[in-house]
């Protein structure tokens, strides 16, 4: 079976609740068969509207969603077909984990013995065989997740929603669902549209990522490419750490461009600035900074150390740069050698590539 | 192991077991003390009146102790024909005493709730009592009046003679003891109280029944609205229970009467003749009506309370899973109400099989309950423990009630709010 490249597709869609502010603006979006897309992005930032507006539970004030080719606006959210992880998993509590994975089995009229094997498949997915006649409010936080997910799963559907579905979890457990739910998507090569303001989720499972600001994505592109070069300034700062400075275009010319600050000037890379005079922001991530840096570099500047954080694997060294006092450093703790001691002067020099000129907001 | 059993002492080497215990009990004292006075005031005001108001009903005393000589001269009476002189000379000595204490006037009534006609031959009995001579008094009592001649008012005395009885809660059925000492039913014309069991239970299942079919719309509603709406019902829902209940029954009945507000509607929308004005008051509809709307906060409060709990998502859940609206809310959403309902519909029911004001000022004859003819003995009749029996027999109801929900539905599961 070909796959399909708009698999679900998002055409003009807007989305006002009271008339007055679009909470989602001209979206246009077209996600794969098979693929795992994350919407990202802070509340309030339409990401969720998006996701009730696909299951139904939303309808959009113009424009129109197609899945599989089929405009399912009017189709209400029980004929859709699609599963649904919830934030805070939605298990029925008055029912035994395998009545809720029979839930959507049952009303499908499916014989008991088939859905047997299916509920079964299902709960070996997720690694809870055994846990069948148990009633949800027994289970960890953990375990009530992968019933949820399993829940979205027994039917088979085309298309999997998760609405931020690992947010209630600690640190640890959400790690290592990231990886099951991950392992998941890729074994039975089911659609999944993911939801979650966490980047470092958003980046560690998604086939690409859609970056959600104001109502509209503001970059869609895979996690490497949106950490590496990022569109805009909101992408920068959303996603990972992020050196800034501002300034003004005072030079562009073949793929370079200065830029001078208050008191000194830069060279970078222009991506969102075309002329001379342009207000920017310029964004370098941590890593690409470098201390004493012995290759050639077209930005070498000094700047006094202010803080030193210890963080096991690395040191964050947090210096006055260029007026800007809180320039990070992230030095990796097997360089001890280095002359790393609060209120050195040291040499900071990064190649003007990994600056990138982009729009002064 | 030896770590384990080895005794942890205090600083001043008093085993730490021990101190801890007596810690622990200084606390239950003073946590005693805290509550004393309330427990007190419960016991004096509420556990002892009700106690004794209970008592009541099964206590008989009253006619055992004025009759202590005749009783103990009956022992060996076997009640077939009339006693012999033992008996009467008894009775006349305990007579002239009660005489003497101007208390015979309570015997007649007494003996007159076992057996009418009584009154008039206790007080032929008092007047000719006082020339009785000394001796013979079998024959002076009973040409008295031929009643003392007959056997069966000598079988009534007889059968007032134990201490207690369950002769009121026979009453309330309307049943007594014949004179052959068997429990029958009373002539079908002279049942009133199984009419108003019925009644009382009939009224109550469908103001509960229509209570709840009212309730869980405006509670789901009331759970679901956004704030500044629900805010509002709910002032809706609570401005009535915070009014005077005569006040909400006065207001009935100026809204059904006859000449009232809701027929004048009726009439002016052509619904109904002006001089074919439908009787909505002083029967069952007008007791349905108004203990209808005066419950109606009880059950939506407990179903509010509990819908309040249930996360929108669980529905979104259900439909997302494949159920269509009516699935998701038949599956997920009114299981989950349960605990709402059976709490709504226990307490409106026990509410609505005791009550009184509502059906006394709108039920009219057709619409009156069990608790008017408690209140009725209690005020008219003075028969205060045929009406303590009719209390008791209304409490075990609701008991019983209560047990079978217990055993249906599982009393944990309840959820007043």
């Amino acid at each position: 079976m070909s796959k399909q490249k708009d698999f679900v597709k998002f055409e003009n869609v807007d989305k006002s609740y009271d008339g007055k502010v679009l909470v989602v603006k001209n979206l246009q979006l077209d996600i794969a068969e098979g693929e795992f897309i994350t919407m990202l992005g802070p509340s309030g930032s339409g990401k969720t509207t998006c996701l009730m507006m696909l299951a139904g539970f939303e309808t959009p004030t113009n424009g129109e969603i197609y899945l599989g080719g089929k405009a399912i606006s009017s189709i209400p959210p029980h004929k859709r077909g699609i599963g649904m992880v919830f934030q805070n998993y939605a298990l029925f509590p008055h029912m035994t984990v395998y009545e809720n994975l029979a839930f959507p089995l049952r009303v499908r009229k499916i014989p008991k013995d088939e859905a047997d094997k299916k509920i079964d498949k299902a709960l070996s997915m997720v690694s809870l065989q055994g846990f069948a006649s148990r009633m949800p409010g027994q289970l960890s936080g953990g375990q009530q997740q992968r019933v949820a997910v399993a829940r979205s799963l027994v039917f088979d559907p085309q298309l999997v929603l998760m609405d931020e579905p690992l947010g209630a979890l600690d640190k640890n457990l959400r790690e290592s669902m990231q990886y099951e739910i991950k392992h998941i998507h890729e074994s039975i090569g089911v659609t999944v549209v993911y939801v979650t303001h966490d980047q470092s989720e958003a980046l560690t499972m998604s086939n690409r990522i859609a970056v959600f600001n104001d109502g509209k994505v503001q970059q869609l592109s895979s996690p490497d490419e949106l950490y590496e070069k990022p569109v805009n300034s909101f992408v920068a700062e959303f996603i990972g750490e992020n050196n800034t400075f501002n300034g003004e275009v005072s030079d562009i010319s073949d793929g370079k461009c200065k830029v001078k600050l208050s008191n000194a000037e830069i060279m970078a890379n222009p991506i969102s600035v075309k002329s001379k005079g342009e207000r920017t922001k310029v964004s370098l991530r941590p890593e690409r900074a470098l201390i004493n840096p012995k290759e050639k570099m077209d930005n070498i500047h000094n700047g006094k150390i202010e803080e030193v954080i210890y963080h096991g694997d690395h040191t964050r060294v947090r210096i006055n740069l260029l007026g800007n006092p809180e320039f990070i450093l992230k030095v990796p703790n097997s360089s001890a050698n280095l002359d790393i001691k609060l209120g050195n002067e040291i040499k900071i020099g990064w190649n003007s590539a990994d600056a990138r000129a982009l729009d002064p907001k | 192991m030896s770590s384990e059993t080895k005794q942890i002492l205090t600083t001043d080497g008093i085993p730490l077991e021990v101190s801890l215990k007596k810690a622990e009990k200084k606390n239950k004292i003073k946590a005693f003390l805290l509550v004393a006075p309330l427990l007190f005031f419960l016991i004096i005001t509420y556990v002892f009146p009700i106690g004794d108001m209970l008592f009541r009903s099964v206590d008989d005393k009253m006619v055992t102790q004025m009759l202590p000589k005749t009783f103990k001269a009956m022992e060996n009476w076997d009640g077939q024909e009339l006693p012999d002189e033992e008996v009467f000379a008894a009775f006349h000595e305990d007579f002239v005493k009660l005489v003497e204490d101007k208390r015979e006037g309570k015997l007649s009534t007494q003996l007159n709730y076992t057996k009418n006609g009584f009154k008039s031959i206790i007080k032929k009995l008092r007047r000719a009592s006082k020339k009785f001579e000394e001796g013979n008094y079998k024959e002076q009592i009973m040409s008295v009046h031929k009643r003392w001649a007959d056997v069966e008012y000598w079988r009534a005395i007889q059968r007032r003679a134990p201490e207690f009885t369950g002769q009121k809660y026979l009453k309330g059925m309307d049943m007594y003891v014949n004179e052959e000492g068997k429990i029958v039913s009373v002539e079908e014309d002279r049942r009133i109280h199984r009419v108003l069991w019925l009644r009382t239970l009939e009224i109550a299942f469908f103001v509960t029944v229509f209570c709840f079919l009212m309730a869980y719309p405006i509670a789901h509603l009331l759970a679901t609205l956004p704030m500044k709406y629900s805010n509002l019902l709910m002032i809706c829902v609570l401005l009535p229970f915070w009014t005077s209940l005569l006040v909400r029954t006065a207001s009935w009945m100026i809204l059904l009467q006859q000449q009232g507000i809701v027929n004048d509607f009726f009439v002016g929308i052509g619904l109904v003749a002006d001089d074919n004005r439908p009787e909505m008051m002083y029967n069952k509809t007008g007791s349905y009506v108004a203990m209808t709307q005066i419950l109606l906060p009880f059950m939506v409060l407990p179903l509010y309370s509990v819908m309040k709990t249930i996360s929108p998502s669980l529905m979104r859940a259900g439909k997302s899973l494949g159920g269509t609206p009516f699935v998701a809310f038949w599956k997920v959403y009114f299981p989950l109400t349960i605990p709402g309902i059976g709490a709504g519909c226990l307490l409106v029911f026990i509410l609505a099989i005791g009550y009184y004001i509502t059906p006394a000022l709108v039920g009219g004859a057709s619409g009156t309950l069990i608790s008017n003819q408690i209140a009725f003995h209690m005020k008219s009749t003075l028969d205060w423990s045929f009406a303590s029996a009719m209390g008791l027999m209304l409490l075990s109801g609701v008991l019983v009630i209560y047990w079978l929900y217990n055993k249906i539905v599982g009393i944990d599961n309840i959820k007043l709010g």
